[in-house]
């Protein structure tokens, strides 16, 4: 790593501004760093590199002239899953081969007008489906961290793997990701960065392929809780574009990074401490509520009486939400088509050919559980659970509780392969899920490392809209812990 | 609940994914555990609780009925893996 792909994203943007570094110097170095660790960590399934350094020499002409954005030539990772106009948007599936959408998503609008520059696109598993990027059309995308003393590869988590493992590595400054059941703060868990899943409705849909449109919710991977600010300011807005975008002005999140903690109540919900948590996962959340404690906030122990039926109610709305929104890739209008004799054939064949397994299986799942005979037995009663698991979180809330601390994830990061069926896979977004289903923002902080030296996160929950709480907590958690960095070996 | 072969043969159809006698096979044992794995919820009285339609509450946003985008179909199609004219082509289906 280079002095200047060490920097954080604030150093780097203060850096910038100063002109003691040019946003063309800046760009690369991360392009010479994705060059070099790109082919073992396979965390970029395209690299924009042209586009990158124009992007960068027109951010040093607005730096010169002193009209630069607040994210003026920062180089940025963004998941596979955002459109970028011209550029390689798959979604990490066959099914979207050669697709290069001629619109931008309104996320990474919001950035480029703000000054960033694009590195490339990030490895992701395929439509957001998954929690270890095994399922992605490019391969799975490789942890920067190992085991003390192995060589064995690890997970970077998923589904956005990629954006998390470019981040730890120190092939971008920050990243882009999307969390539907716990896609952006499993994976950070498990590279030891920073990942904010915003409220629902923070950030716009408009342009992000969409998984199960209920639950999506995009937010930034960082490496450090200043950065997922700074990174989430942009990324946010208030968009006509999507109509469940909420209207409620964008704050300046940055300013709550470091605000005393003093007074604020944190509620430990006795649910989290389920069968199978690791011991260091134990120990760490112990540890956490003593940092807090520490830093005066007031530790009061509450009850998610639904949370064991989140996970079971996440696997029917969201493969019935994905049933829905992936009937739209039918080989007419966009990406792979496979001929037949006739076009439900074709349809048929283009869909074999076109979806992984994990994708066939959501898609399955879902329209047997919306089918004539089974919608009341199965989606009917999701939908009231969840009605019950969102009234669980409003009634901490209610009696007092600004934010919730749970450990992010039951484990450290895993090998390839070593979760071979289904249902155990699914449990690793137990503590994640729960979140989604409420449309709550939650920040995933890194906290300490296990035995192996793996690193492990924190999640803390907060109220709607109330993403400045979590960013003074999460905050107060790193100063106590510390930063984390992987070993390079790559 | 659980699924046999057939039903799973049937939802592939409605689902409009081809599958072969094994990987039916095969989805039938999947599908099988992720059903059982959702029985739990059987456990929930849900009796008197509303289904959830929106997380946030706020009322559906509406706006003027007017044209404010398009013309540009020739970009529309642009990815299509088959067009003439600004049309998507599809294999015949009338006769």
């Amino acid at each position: 790593m280079s002095e200047l792909t060490n920097l954080t994203l604030a150093e780097a943007r203060d850096k910038l501004s100063a002109r003691d570094i040019s946003a063309s110097e800046l760009t690369g170095a991360f392009l010479d760093a994705i060059a070099a660790g790109n082919p073992a960590l396979n965390a970029y399934v395209a690299v924009t590199g042209d586009e990158a350094r124009a992007m960068a020499a027109r951010s040093d002409e607005k730096l010169a002239n002193g009209t630069g954005g607040a994210l003026e030539g920062i180089p940025l990772g963004i998941k596979d899953l955002f459109a970028t106009r011209g550029v390689h948007t798959q979604a990490c599936s066959n099914i979207l081969k050669d697709f290069k959408p001629h619109y931008e998503s309104t996320v990474t609008a919001n950035l480029w007008a703000d000054g960033a520059v694009m590195l490339g696109k990030l490895n992701m598993d395929e439509f957001a489906m998954g929690s270890s990027n095994e399922t992605s059309c490019h391969g799975k995308a490789i942890n920067p961290w190992r085991r003390k003393g192995s060589d064995q590869a690890l997970v970077p988590g998923g589904s956005s793997g990629g954006s998390a493992a470019a981040v730890a590595a120190g092939l971008c400054l920050g990243a882009t990701a999307t969390d539907t059941g716990g896609s952006i703060r499993q994976p950070a868990a498990l590279t030891g960065t920073v990942g904010m899943k915003p409220t629902y409705g923070r950030c716009s849909r408009w342009g992000v392929v969409a998984y199960a449109s209920s639950l999506d919710q995009a937010g930034p991977i960082t490496r450090t809780v200043r950065d997922n600010a700074i990174l989430l300011r942009s990324m946010a807005s208030v968009d006509p574009k999507d109509t469940t975008s909420v209207d409620r002005p964008v704050p300046d999140y940055e300013a709550a990074v470091g605000r005393s903690v003093k007074g604020l109540k944190i509620g430990i919900p006795a649910e989290y401490r389920v069968e199978g948590m690791q011991g260091a996962v134990d120990s760490l959340w112990q540890q956490g509520i003593a940092w807090l404690k520490d830093a005066g906030a007031e530790i009061v122990e509450i009850s998610l009486p639904h949370t064991k039926y989140a996970l079971p109610a996440y696997y029917i709305v969201a493969p019935a939400e994905a049933s829905s929104n992936l009937a739209r890739y039918d080989g007419v209008r966009y990406g792979l088509r496979v001929d037949g004799t006739d076009i439900a054939d074709m349809y048929e064949n283009t869909r074999a050919a076109g979806f992984g397994t994990e994708v066939k299986r959501r898609i399955l799942i879902g329209t047997y559980v919306l089918s004539a005979g089974y919608y009341d037995a199965y989606y009917l009663k999701a939908q009231k659970v969840r009605t019950l698991i969102k009234r669980d979180f409003d009634l901490a809330f209610q009696a007092g509780v600004d934010a919730i601390l749970a450990p992010a994830t039951p484990d450290a990061a895993f090998a390839p392969g070593e979760f071979s069926d289904p249902v155990s896979m699914y449990l690793n977004d137990i503590f994640t899920v729960t979140v989604n289903m409420a449309g709550l923002p939650s920040l995933a902080v890194p906290a300490g490392v296990n035995g192996d030296g793996l690193p492990l996160g924190l999640q803390l929950i907060g109220r709607p809209f109330d993403e400045e709480t979590l960013y003074s907590l999460g905050s107060t958690i790193e100063q106590a812990a510390g930063r984390f960095e992987p070993t390079r070996w790559w | 609940m659980s699924v046999d072969i057939d039903t799973v043969k049937r939802v592939a159809h409605l689902a409009r994914i081809k599958v072969t006698d094994d990987e039916a096979g095969q989805m039938t044992g999947d599908l099988n555990n992720i059903l059982a794995f959702v029985e739990q919820l059987g456990e929930v009285d849900v009796s008197d609780v509303e289904p959830m339609t929106s997380v946030v509450e706020q009322s559906m946003k509406k706006r003027a009925d007017e044209v404010t985008d398009g013309d540009y179909a020739a970009d529309v199609v642009a990815n299509a893996p088959v067009s003439e004219d600004n049309f998507f082509m599809v294999p015949k289906v009338v006769e």
